[in-house]
């Protein structure tokens, strides 16, 4: 009974909300008007003040149109706060696609907040993590912004709390609420910049296959001269780095490869170890190899094919944590 | 985050403003503001400062314009605290109402030059309300009420652009138009229910009062004509039922007793303690509504009979309030047009009503001692002196020759006979005293016009006038008017009738082109309505509102109690409106929930970071055969969600889809 008054009251989801405890909402978020929060500004808070000045100098002086201003004010204060909640509230909050990310690079969360009113919503803000995006919404229309969140280490990266806030339209009230979304980034390990080139090779299956020296293998990049043709420029690569390299096509027939992290040298720890190999399967996809990779405990057949790729990846980015 | 901090502040290269937190447009509607704030005050300020703060708002204008550097701190500092000892110079104080407003204006005008953050912004805009507030200690007319209007929307739509600066400025000015106009309802119920302190709260600045007209607390040759040139109103009267004939409107003002050869005062009279006079016939209720003079003088008609709040009343028969009148007073009053005033004639009063300064005007004397030894009666020698002014070619003028010699009565009785009606009852007291008849000298107002518009009647300074009172014994003090008497016509059809017309001032030419008329009566109208219940809103009218409005005790504590409710209903009924809830969802998502709750029966939810199209997908290989059904309505609801319009043939098109679908 007591258990259950206490999770109807308003300040304990206040309390949970605001600690990013209770559990992660799947789905819409709908900012009903138990959740929205509205307090005065430092603005508010001086205009207030200036306001009770105003009224004992009417008082004292007699104006009444002293009196008559400063009742106008705050008359309009007072509409303001109601324009500033209702400028938040019943708001739809739907998490969009998220962009992954290598471990120090930001992954990019997609919101869509979607305005079921039938009235502008102006200058809402999103913050979350360190970053903040401002949108407005016109009535029954929605808007996207984008919550980029630093990542520091690979594997998943859960959206942290969210806080949606406004202060339209006199800057005097802010009214603010928390989202807890259930969603989250995966992050892969940081791709190292290791010379070339990529790891060992080693033959499929006890099949040697030799790297040639023809003309439709990928082989590794070096870095671009004037002359190369465009459409060997390494675009994906350089992406990640700012030098435009260009890519080095060997022999004939099909190279498979094995990205093996024994083979990696042995003072390698495990997260340097999975940076080279990262960059070895962004370098392998690159070229349109076939690759596979091989992790102890885990083997992904060789292939090729973005699906192959987000694989690879998947299994590099949560090795040893899922 | 210190390096561009620094790089603000330090270098000198740059070109555009990047310490201004607000975009042109933005900043104009803010010196807009400021401007218009400064303006109605902008004739009383010193020179100086008034062509520093014009020059200040031009040249931020022309800086934010060109995007020219703001000064640095070193420099508005050490000019700041220039300007405020200039301030100080100029008005040899830095606080009371001129100092203050001249402030005010500096520091907004040095405010603008240091706009660096978003705090600055609010601070002036905070301070520009302030001095537009500061006009209404000038000023309550209409006419300054529109522009402090135009001044808040102004600061009120600068308000609105610094939370949404990327909106256009028509979008400011709907928005903080329409915050106003939902403000308005919330200021009447503020106006009318909260609870009015009879102010002031401390002491008033010296300067607070100066320039109010009015009666004075003497007369000397000149200073009531002086005031009948002024059309300003010193009151208005509504009178319950018929105002009567103009004849008998004496409003009864500052009472005279003392002479020195040239000047009336009231003099140091022991005066008895009691009011009373005998009263026949029907009392005439009515109220007046004074303008403030700054004095403690409350005008009633001849006699009154009853006493406002705060007043007192002395045996000459003058209403008196116990503070200087500093706001319009409203107040009730009742008064018997016929009496016999027999209070105030003791021994000591009856002597000081003879007194007289022995060595002045010797013919005006030896006049009157001839009427005295030929009278028989006091009565009498009133009469004789009565019709000495009837048919002694006496002439009215407004601008009366000056007195050459220390006998001004003699001048004004026997060689100039022109005169204005201080000369005239002046004249007649001295007659009266040298013949041994106690008289004394009354002022206030004659006459009054009243409005066919409202009904009320307007008495103004031109209206300004002195009459006698004489005392005959067993019928008490007896009023006699000696400019009646010479100027019959000035007490029947007022000033302007009575002077020659090439001598009318301006102000007392009553255009009498009907329509100018009707437009004028109008226009008064109006603003006594405008004074009656928008300025003279006080503590008596709220009481009495709140009384006909069936509260039964209206004490502070049941108007705050009305206010709190009233208040709380009205941002009741303003926020359910505003916040209505909104009943139908868009129809595409409604639309959308069904199909997925479908699936989701199924064992194939959504999950959270899933968009339509990668959660069809995901579906459609679990469900092959049902894959273009699945990945149609996906396309469809991303289209009508995410894209640029609407359609509602789409949207039922993806309903009936969502309908047939069976997982």
């Amino acid at each position: 009974m007591l258990a259950q008054l206490l999770h109807r009251s308003q300040l304990y989801r206040f309390i949970q909300l605001k600690r990013g405890r209770g559990t992660p909402t799947a789905g819409t978020v709908f900012l009903t008007h138990r959740r929205v929060y509205i307090m005065p500004t430092r603005s508010g808070l001086a205009f207030a003040v200036s306001l009770l000045l105003m009224l004992v100098g009417s008082i004292n002086y007699q104006l009444s149109l002293g009196y008559m201003m400063t009742f106008l004010l705050a008359g309009t204060a007072t509409v303001a706060m109601l324009h500033t909640y209702r400028n938040l509230v019943h708001l739809h909050i739907d998490a969009g696609k998220v962009d992954d990310a290598f471990a120090g690079d930001s992954a990019r969360f997609h919101l869509h907040l979607h305005n079921p009113g039938h009235y502008e919503r102006v200058a809402i803000e999103v913050r979350g993590g360190d970053s903040a995006a401002r949108c407005d919404i016109r009535p029954r229309d929605s808007g996207t912004t984008v919550v980029a969140v630093r990542s520091e280490r690979r594997g998943w990266l859960a959206l942290p709390l969210l806080t949606i806030r406004t202060e339209y339209p006199l800057g005097l009230f802010r009214a603010w609420s928390y989202a807890h979304m259930d969603v989250r980034a995966l992050i892969y390990p940081r791709p190292d910049d290791s010379e070339l080139p990529p790891p060992e090779i080693v033959p499929a299956q006890g099949e040697a296959t030799s790297i040639g020296q023809g003309s439709d293998d990928f082989y590794g990049l070096r870095p671009y001269q004037p002359g190369d043709s465009l459409r060997h420029i390494a675009w994906k690569a350089m992406a990640h780095g700012d030098v435009l390299l260009t890519k080095v096509f060997s022999g004939h027939g099909t190279a498979e490869l094995w990205l093996d992290y024994d083979h990696l040298p042995h003072n390698m720890g495990r997260e340097a170890r999975l940076s080279r190999l990262t960059r070895a399967v962004l370098l392998a996809a690159e070229a349109g190899a076939t690759y596979g990779v091989r992790l102890p405990g885990r083997t992904i057949e060789p292939a090729a094919g973005d699906a192959h790729f987000d694989a690879c990846l998947r299994a590099l980015a949560l090795h040893e944590l899922a | 985050m210190n390096a561009p901090f620094l790089l603000r502040f330090g270098s000198r290269t740059q070109t555009s403003t990047p310490d201004a937190p607000l975009a042109l447009p933005h900043l104009m509607l803010l010196i807009g503001g400021i401007a218009l704030a400064t303006a109605p005050h902008i004739q009383r300020l010193p020179l100086w400062i008034a062509a520093l703060a014009i020059a200040i708002l031009l040249w931020r204008t022309w800086a934010a314009w060109h995007g020219g550097n703001l000064p640095r701190r070193w420099l508005l500092v050490p000019l700041t605290v220039l300007i405020i000892g200039g301030v100080y110079f100029s008005h040899r104080t830095l606080f009371g109402r001129d100092a203050g407003v001249t402030l005010l204006v500096v520091l907004l005008a040095l405010k603008l030059l240091e706009m660096r953050t978003l705090r600055d912004v609010v601070v002036t805009t905070v301070l520009a309300y302030f001095l537009a507030l500061s006009a209404f200690f000038y000023s309550q007319r209409p006419t300054t009420a529109f522009i402090t209007l135009g001044t808040i929307m102004l600061l009120t739509s600068a308000l609105v652009a610094i939370n949404a600066p990327h909106r256009p400025l028509r979008a400011h000015f709907k928005t903080a138009g329409m915050l106003l106009a939902q403000g308005i309802p919330l200021m009447v119920i503020l106006f009318f229910l909260f609870p009015r302190i009879q102010g002031p709260l401390w002491g008033m600045p010296a300067d607070a009062f100066s320039g109010m007209t009015g009666l004075s607390d003497s007369m000397s040759p000149g200073n009531i004509s002086a005031l009948s040139q002024s059309d300003e109103i010193a009151f208005r009267v509504q009178f319950d039922g018929a105002a009567p004939p103009r004849e008998k409107l004496y409003w009864r003002g500052p009472v005279f007793w003392q002479y020195d050869g040239r000047t009336w005062r009231a003099g140091d009279v022991a005066q008895s303690p009691q009011y009373r006079f005998e009263s026949s016939g029907v009392p005439v209720r009515y109220s007046v509504t004074l303008e403030p003079h700054n004095r403690t003088w409350l005008f009633g008609l001849e006699m009154p009979a009853s006493l406002p709040d705060n007043a007192y009343a002395t045996a000459d028969y003058q209403l008196l309030s116990r503070a200087p009148i500093r706001a319009r007073t409203r107040y009730e009053l009742q008064s018997y047009l016929d009496y016999r005033a027999q209070g105030g004639a003791s021994a000591e009063e009856l002597d000081a009503a003879l007194a007289l300064p022995a060595e002045f005007n010797p013919r005006t004397t030896a006049l009157a001692r001839s009427w005295r030894n030929s009278a028989a009666s006091d009565a009498d020698v009133v009469n004789r002196a009565v019709a000495h002014f009837r048919t002694g070619g006496y002439r009215y003028t407004l601008y009366p020759p000056l007195a050459t010699s220390a006998d001004s009565v003699d001048e004004f009785l026997f060689d100039k006979r022109m005169g204005f009606c201080e000369h005239y009852s002046g004249a007649f007291v001295v007659l009266m005293r040298a013949a041994g008849v106690p008289a004394r000298v009354v002022t206030g107002y004659q006459g009054g016009e009243i409005n066919p518009v409202d009904g009320y009647m307007t008495v103004r300074q031109s209206d300004a006038h002195a009459w006698a009172e004489v005392w005959l014994g067993r019928i008490g003090w007896v009023r006699v008017d000696p400019t009646a008497a010479a100027v019959p016509i000035r007490t029947s059809e007022g000033l302007a009738a009575a002077v020659p017309t090439d001598e009318a001032p301006q102000a007392l030419i009553r255009l009498d082109a009907p329509w100018l008329r009707t437009l004028r009566f109008n226009f008064e109208a109006l603003s006594n309505y405008w004074n009656q219940w928008v300025l003279g809103y006080d503590i008596e009218r709220q009481r009495t509102l709140l009384t006909r409005f069936g509260m039964p005790t209206p004490d502070w504590q049941n108007i705050a109690l009305s206010l709190f409710w009233t208040m709380g209903l009205v941002v009741l009924l303003l926020s359910l409106w505003l916040l209505r809830r909104v009943t139908h969802a868009d129809p595409a998502q409604v639309a959308w929930l069904a199909f997925c709750k479908k699936l989701r029966k199924r064992g194939l939810a959504r999950h959270a970071s899933e968009g339509p199209i990668a959660y069809a997908s995901r579906v459609a290989i679990a469900r092959p055969e049902q894959a273009q059904a699945i990945v149609t309505i996906a396309r469809l609801y991303a289209e009508l969600r995410y894209g640029p319009q609407t359609d509602a043939r789409r949207i039922a098109r993806l309903a009936r889809m969502v309908q047939r679908f069976r997982p």
